[in-house]
């Protein structure tokens, strides 16, 4: 009784989470009214489902893909094609269910390169995922008219023919279609992690081998987790044909395939809403980093290599790290350890920003001697006093953090332990 | 005809070793080590880099030697305090980890070399015409080119098979514990392979880096088509990547030369489609355009009808 109560609760639970998720995604362009910021949330949606399906692969079912995008981009293609032409006459389709298209074709491509890339998982997937992604951005170049050449295919969303009274033109009603379409198909990509086959994919993940024993067909079950996900991964492709209204080839090529599961990474592969987080997190980091620095790709990059260093769970991971010690009321013997780290961290960072940005400076700049703003200050990335003055903060900091990080270990050793103490006695 | 189908050839084999330079120390790390160096063409980057810093200041000579030595001792770097860290949690993680070094290098050579090309230039030593066929001339340098790749794949295979050394560094890959119960220091030897196969990456890009041009934008150029050749090839085998590597350069510099369409095909035997065919935009597509994809291509048929490659030993 207690345990149909219990799980009753927890499917309540989980209903209110899915409400306040629809409800923030209502509720934001309201906060954040200007245009720009509504353009970046409108992408934050449509990288929210790209990294989602991505996940599917590798969080889901242990699968490294160099190559999704291949499914975001044809879809996304599809789509904008779809749109000319109804927009041409020639069909008639609502541009609500668009993202359909892309879908429909995401999974039409996932089945046929599936079928070759999923009999094996690990390393020797990831190179035919790297394989099969090269050779559609190449081929590119040789279907000129469905990839468009150099300058893309670009259409106007704009088409008359729709479910509901809006044209699409302003960006704020192109935010909420996303929105929706965001909405439902994460709540399918959650409701998918809940059956059979999304179980199935977690014994291939975690043992392939006694899966076999048990009696399932690792392949088959790889193989439907893949199709499934470009077909997920199609429907992001046609938001952002929606949104942008225009593709290029680049778009199914490997940058692209690379920030999805640089995404993916770092929000965190091992809780569902992790990839929510680092989609959200790498697109607000793009559109406001790219216009300060030069070197947001550097930044990306070495927050990548961190994270598979010190947090492979991602920023989810260590969030969930936490659920234990808060459950038992301990997170407060966290905390000092916490903030000691967190003075050196800030030197650290701020001394790698310092050399990063005059290095960039010194190399790209068209006159080097011009000083640079940096923490409000101007720095000249031509003196040796800035450049010593910089790796000296930077030195220190590193020094602070590895200090830090012995007395933040002792204190995660004091917690685990009191919460075994207290698990035995119950 | 037959002075383009010769200088095709040449180019070819030239473009071949060249791959096959950088697929060696791919196939040599993976074959050893289990781990897949995603970032191997940006050491080749950095190689080439290095080279022209080095070269600037001590000669070619001097940079010939010193810059793969360099690009090694990175790599060891690379593998003691990266690899080594990750390697418990497997080799998905690892991939992954060279995947984040990609980002990183690639990124640090604009960040210390520049945006634009570097001057990197062929050593005046080198810089005359071998021997002059049909009227086109053959430099030098590409004969030295592949006279290094040869010369390296003769020194590794004798290596691994002549030697002690590469008789322990193949045992530690199939029995890593009783190499270790023998008193050798696996993991050092792990580093050593992995500093030895940047190193050889680190080697191509010295020779690549003036032969083409040393920009930002090579390692991205490379990286796709070595993994193609190593796969293609097998991986983890050495004569699989050296057949793959002439293979794939072949191919590619054939297609390049060659102007042909399907429907020129099919025109010479007298069949000519209409031009509102379905199929007429796909035969009218010139060879030319198809000799990029024509590697990936020839990948995945690989992989659908021999997956362990031309001549891998195991499928994974």
């Amino acid at each position: 009784m207690s345990n149909r109560q219990s799980a009753r609760s927890a499917l309540l639970w989980q209903a209110v989470v899915w409400v306040l998720f629809a409800l923030v995604i209502a509720v934001l362009p309201y906060v954040f009214t200007s245009s720009s910021s509504i353009s970046m949330m409108s992408q934050m949606g449509v990288f929210i489902v790209f990294a989602l399906s991505y996940n599917m692969l590798l969080g889901e079912a242990g699968m490294l893909s160099f190559g999704h995008a291949v499914y975001f981009g044809l879809g996304g293609f599809l789509t904008l094609h779809a749109i000319r032409a109804v927009n041409d006459g020639a069909w008639s389709f609502p541009l609500e269910l668009m993202p359909l298209i892309g879908g429909a074709g995401g999974l039409l491509f996932g089945i046929i390169f599936g079928s070759i890339s999923t009999r094996r998982g690990g390393v020797t997937f990831a190179m035919i995922t790297l394989g099969i992604g090269s050779m559609v951005e190449s081929s590119a170049n040789m279907f000129t008219d469905f990839f468009g050449g150099e300058s893309g295919i670009s259409g106007n969303r704009v088409t008359d023919v729709t479910l509901l009274p809006f044209s699409y033109g302003p960006s704020i009603q192109v935010y909420y279609l996303i929105g929706v379409w965001t909405v439902v198909a994460a709540l399918l990509m959650y409701l998918l992690t809940r059956t059979p086959l999304g179980r199935i994919s977690n014994a291939v993940r975690d043992n392939p081998e006694r899966a076999q024993f048990v009696g399932y067909n690792t392949t088959i079950a790889r193989f439907i987790q893949f199709s499934l996900s470009g077909f997920f991964a199609g429907i992001a492709g046609g938001l952002f044909a929606i949104m942008f209204e225009i593709m290029t080839a680049p778009n199914v090529g490997l940058v692209q395939s690379g920030a999805v599961l640089l995404m993916t990474f770092i929000g965190g592969v091992g809780a569902f809403f992790g990839p929510i987080i680092g989609a959200v997190l790498v697109t607000y980091m793009h559109t406001a980093l790219s216009g300060f620095s030069e070197g947001w790709i550097l930044y990306f990059g070495l927050l990548f290599v961190f994270m598979v260093m010190y947090a492979p769970g991602g920023i989810a991971g260590i969030i969930s790290a936490h659920f234990a010690p808060w459950r038992a009321g301990l997170v407060h013997r966290l905390l000092p350890g916490y903030a000691l780290a967190l003075v050196p961290a800030l030197l650290a960072i701020a001394g790698l920003v310092g050399v990063v940005e005059m290095g960039y400076q010194l190399s790209l700049a068209y006159d080097p001697s011009t000083p640079i703003d940096l923490f409000y200050m101007e720095v000249d990335a031509t003196s040796i006093g800035s450049w010593i003055v910089a790796l000296v903060v930077l030195g220190v900091g590193v020094a602070g953090v590895l200090g830090a990080s012995r007395v933040v270990r002792s204190r995660w050793g004091d917690v685990n332990r009191s919460m075994n103490a207290s698990g035995e006695r119950i | 005809m037959l002075e383009s189908i010769v200088f095709s050839v040449l180019n070819g084999l030239l473009y071949g070793m060249l791959l096959f330079m950088l697929a060696s120390g791919l196939t040599l790390i993976f074959g050893m080590m289990g781990v897949l160096n995603f970032a191997h063409a940006s050491f080749y980057m950095l190689g080439a880099y290095c080279a022209y810093s080095i070269s600037s200041v001590a000669g070619f000579w001097v940079a010939l030697i010193a810059a793969p030595l360099f690009v090694g001792f990175l790599g060891a770097l690379t593998e003691r305090f990266g690899l080594r860290n990750v390697h418990k949690h497997g080799h998905v993680a690892e991939l992954l980890l060279t995947f984040g070094l990609v980002y990183v290098i690639d990124e640090l050579v604009v960040l210390i070399w520049g945006q634009i090309p570097v001057n990197y230039a062929i050593p005046p030593s080198l810089d005359f015409t071998l021997f002059t066929l049909f009227g086109t001339s053959f430099p030098a340098y590409r004969g030295f080119i592949l006279f290094v790749a040869v010369a390296m794949f003769a020194a590794i295979y004798l290596l691994l098979v002549r030697t002690r050394v590469g008789m322990i560094i193949r045992a530690a890959l199939s029995h890593p514990d009783m190499v270790g119960a023998l008193g050798h220091d696996v993991p050092r030897i792990f580093t050593l392979v992995f500093a030895f196969g940047t190193g050889l990456a680190g080697l191509a890009g010295v020779m690549a880096g003036n032969y083409y041009i040393t920009e930002p934008g090579m390692a991205f150029s490379m990286g796709p088509i070595v993994f193609v050749v190593v796969v293609f090839g097998g991986l983890g085998s050495l004569g699989g990547a050296l057949a793959a590597s002439l293979i794939i350069g072949l191919v590619t510099t054939f297609a390049i030369g060659l102007n042909y369409s399907i429907a020129d095909l099919l025109a010479t035997i007298g069949l000519t489609l209409g031009d509102q065919n379905f199929f007429s935009g796909l035969v009218n597509i010139d060879l030319s355009r198809v000799g990029q994809m024509l590697p990936y291509l020839m990948m995945v048929l690989i992989l659908i009808f021999r997956p362990r490659g031309l001549m891998g030993a195991r499928e994974s």
